[in-house]
């Protein structure tokens, strides 16, 4: 499923156009976007939460030819998904 | 950030709807999302990423407190990959 499908399905399901689908869909993922840059842990209740780890920067090396390489400190996201959505995965619900 | 949140700042994005209907459309969407990934289908949303439905084989494990070994039964989780876009995002 693409995120166009899920706007169509939306739609379909709520009843609303495309067009408004579209909006609500991007406004979620903006948000939920947003949040992570901000650096805050989001929260979906029978769904899951997101949380940003904070990666320190360190010398690598590049394994073909063994350079050192210096990689930057970073950010990433982590998704764990909640109770209620890892039974439904395993048919428990 | 909690689901209310979310819901608030669609309620503001959006004019036309009240507060109870945009709520009731974020939860169709998380709806949408959940029956796709419990038919074992994945979810890919352009610039944030792509959930997945992964099988795990049975393994042997350890109780960490007693340290009993035991079986971990077969199962499936669902896992996230970030895009690109949201990688970038997150360290620009």
């Amino acid at each position: 499923m693409t995120k166009s499908e899920l706007i169509e399905a939306v739609a379909r399901q709520s009843e609303i156009t495309l067009d408004r689908a579209a909006i609500v869909v991007n406004a979620v993922f903006e948000q939920m976007v947003d949040a992570m840059k901000r650096g805050e842990r989001i929260e979906i209740r029978n769904f899951g939460n997101f949380t940003v780890k904070h990666y320190d920067g360190y010398i690598g090396r590049n394994p073909k030819s063994g350079d050192k390489v210096q990689v930057p400190p970073k950010r990433l996201p982590f998704f764990k998904s909640g109770l209620g959505l890892k039974e439904m995965i395993n048919g428990r619900r | 950030m909690t689901k209310t949140d979310i819901v608030e700042g669609v309620y503001e994005r959006l004019g036309g709807f009240s507060k109870k209907e945009a709520a009731a459309i974020v939860e169709t969407i998380l709806d949408v999302m959940k029956d796709a990934l419990t038919d074992g289908e994945k979810v890919k949303i352009s610039s944030f990423g792509t959930f997945t439905v992964r099988a795990k084989k049975k393994r042997r494990g350890r109780n960490p407190k007693t340290g009993k070994t035991l079986e971990i039964s077969a199962r499936k989780v669902l896992t996230f990959k970030p895009s690109q876009v949201l990688k970038s995002l997150l360290n620009s």
